[in-house]
């Protein structure tokens, strides 16, 4: 073996070495966010977390229930606006739609979930806050809701066009209406890719803090109806992490916990889900 | 004939005629009501950049275009220059690219050249995770873990040894353009690394091959010839993190510093676009401030919605026809 070949060997034999460092490097990153978070996370969760309120400034316990049921009303509000306007305009994009229109909505969709969530944030609080003249649970539910729409549109809109075609000729040779068909056949065929989409719709925007902090604002109590300034899991993380207070900390973590534990088994759930179905592409 | 007995009652009898016009007009019903929906994105769409274009009048013509030259952010005496933020947009973007770059297509090319197909799917799927992370928890975990890091250890270590470039020089803080460039570059990694990965797999076989056959190594034939081969949907997964990295607010704003300044030293504490939008936003004292955000909100969005469209533009040719081909 001549000496030129021998290092060409030994180049080839680092460089890829190196990929897989790299590879290693990047996925390893996951198990420390992991680890850290649950063994933070994890000394400073229990009971209180879940069932009391942030205690007044200065003393130590408390918990976070008023962010944890603002939370869930953010997300229930979300996804009555997201996941209907994504659905519904994803029907109409793969089944009823010329070119010409479909290309100006998968546009707008496409720009709308490149917009930085800061400025969704901007957005919601124009057109949900200040014409009222409050901070409420509305607005950030709408602005998160608006995040969803791009996300569920167009996973939705794909899964849609990969039912097969002879499944859509055979209804139609039934003599069923288009809407039947829609209704009966492809979405039926097509619904654990919906539902994927949804839920991985629904774990993106439930974690998002930026579009939370001028619309829901925050709250360090209870905020009955839909009407108030709420608080949220993220949007505390982020006060608490900055705060001053040591226990304050303790308690950012193990909201950080309880969040990403969330978010992740909703992304591992919603890949369960399609992994199951039939062969159809990944959104 | 058997079909002539047939046909005539399957076809429709005088009752059933109006049974059917209203199966169609059920489906132009149907067909309404989803391009309404359809329709509302775009609505929206329209309507978010108006506001934002709306919004920030008063601010843009305060300032035109002195507004992005201007260094100074006096809210008491309503002197708004969007300078500083800018700059510290661009520099932790950039120092976030120079670390995740490397990284992230090394990793993506392990993945799509190297690994078998299960170790590829898994470690893609652990990747497709970390893409889900919320970036308020990659700010908790910069301020406690990423900020010390720095203080601590590698700020001073850089010092130490590359000090006399002005890029490493100055107080050791934790927080400032260097962290947050390091805590965007966690961020973005997986990006790169998704999307490279599938430009890289769909190169074709036999250009491996080929570059094989005339006896190249295997790290020459990944090199020389499917990573050109690919280079355009590369550089789209790097436009795509570009944007990501702009328009990124929470973990930013934890890590930053929070302070309007123009610095040579990566060390020296910044602000960024997204971050002050986030931290004045809720307190701007006056409708000028107000709109002077709003005009910062419209930039950071045409920056994302350009980043954004050059990205998706370079996927799709590779995708289509490899960057060969387009750039022939």
């Amino acid at each position: 073996m001549s000496p030129g070949l021998r290092w060409r060997k030994f180049v080839s034999g680092f460089m890829l070495t190196m990929t897989g460092v790299c590879a290693l490097v990047a996925v390893s990153v996951l198990f420390f966010i992991l680890g850290y978070l649950v063994y933070n996370g994890g000394a400073s969760i229990n009971w209180n977390f879940f069932t009391k309120l942030p205690a007044p400034v200065g003393e130590c316990g408390g918990g976070m229930a008023n962010a944890i049921v603002g939370s869930a009303k953010l997300l229930l509000l979300a996804s009555l606006l997201g996941v209907p306007i994504g659905f519904l305009g994803a029907i109409y994009l793969a089944e009823f739609s010329g070119s010409r229109v479909a290309f100006v909505v998968r546009y707008a969709a496409d720009l709308l979930n490149g917009v930085p969530s800061i400025v969704i944030g901007i957005f919601a609080y124009s057109l949900a806050v200040l014409p009222f003249k409050h901070f409420s649970t509305m607005a950030g539910g709408f602005a998160l809701g608006l995040m969803m729409i791009p996300i569920t549109l167009r996973s939705t809109e794909e899964f849609l066009l990969a039912v097969p075609r002879a499944l859509r000729e055979a209804a139609m040779a039934l003599g069923a209406s288009k809407w039947k068909t829609i209704a009966t056949v492809i979405v039926p065929a097509a619904y654990r890719g919906i539902l994927t989409a949804v839920l991985l719709a629904f774990a993106r925007v439930a974690g998002e803090t930026a579009p939370l902090l001028f619309t829901a604002l925050g709250n360090r109590f209870w905020s009955p109806g839909w009407n108030q300034p709420t608080a949220s899991l993220p949007e505390m993380i982020f006060r608490y992490a900055l705060a001053p207070y040591e226990d304050w900390h303790r308690q950012a973590w193990a909201a950080g916990l309880v969040l990403l534990g969330l978010i992740l088994v909703i992304n591992i759930v919603a890949r369960a889900i399609l992994a199951r179905g039939i062969a159809v592409p990944r959104a | 004939m058997a079909a002539t007995t047939t046909v005539p009652s399957a076809s429709p009898i005088p009752g059933s005629r109006s049974f059917l016009a209203r199966l169609r007009e059920g489906d132009e019903i149907a067909r309404l009501v989803t391009f309404l929906f359809a329709a509302s994105v775009v609505l929206v769409t329209a309507l978010l950049i108006f506001e934002l274009w709306q919004d920030s009048a008063l601010a843009r013509h305060k300032f035109g275009l002195h507004f992005f030259v201007t260094r100074v952010w006096d809210p008491v005496f309503e002197q708004f220059g969007a300078l500083p933020f800018i700059y510290g947009t661009l520099v932790t973007a950039v120092v976030s690219l120079v670390i995740a770059v490397p990284l992230g297509i090394g990793a993506a090319i392990f993945l799509a050249e190297l690994a078998p197909a299960r170790v590829s799917d898994t470690l893609e799927f652990f990747i497709d995770l970390l893409a889900a992370v919320p970036s308020v928890i990659y700010g908790l975990l910069g301020v406690f873990i990423v900020v010390p890091l720095m203080r601590d250890y590698l700020q001073p270590g850089l010092r130490k040894s590359l000090g006399f470039l002005p890029l490493f020089s100055g107080p050791a803080y934790g927080v400032g353009f260097l962290t947050a460039g390091v805590v965007l570059a966690i961020m973005v990694i997986p990006y790169i690394i998704s999307v490279s990965r599938e430009v890289l797999m769909s190169v074709p076989r036999d250009q491996r091959e080929a570059a094989l056959a005339l006896g190249a190594t295997r790290w020459e034939s990944t090199w020389k010839v499917v990573v050109p081969f690919a280079r355009t949907g590369i550089m789209g997964s790097i436009f795509l993190a570009l944007a990501r990295a702009l328009g990124e607010t929470m973990a930013v704003t934890m890590v930053i510093g929070n302070t309007p300044t123009i610095s040579a030293s990566l060390f020296s504490p910044g602000y960024s676009i997204a971050a002050v939008i986030a931290n004045e936003f809720t307190e701007a004292t006056g409708d000028l401030h107000l709109q002077a955000l709003i005009e910062l909100g419209l930039v950071l969005f045409l920056l994302t919605f350009l980043l954004n469209g050059v990205a998706r533009l370079l996927i799709v040719i590779t995708s289509q026809c490899g960057s060969g081909t387009a750039l022939a």
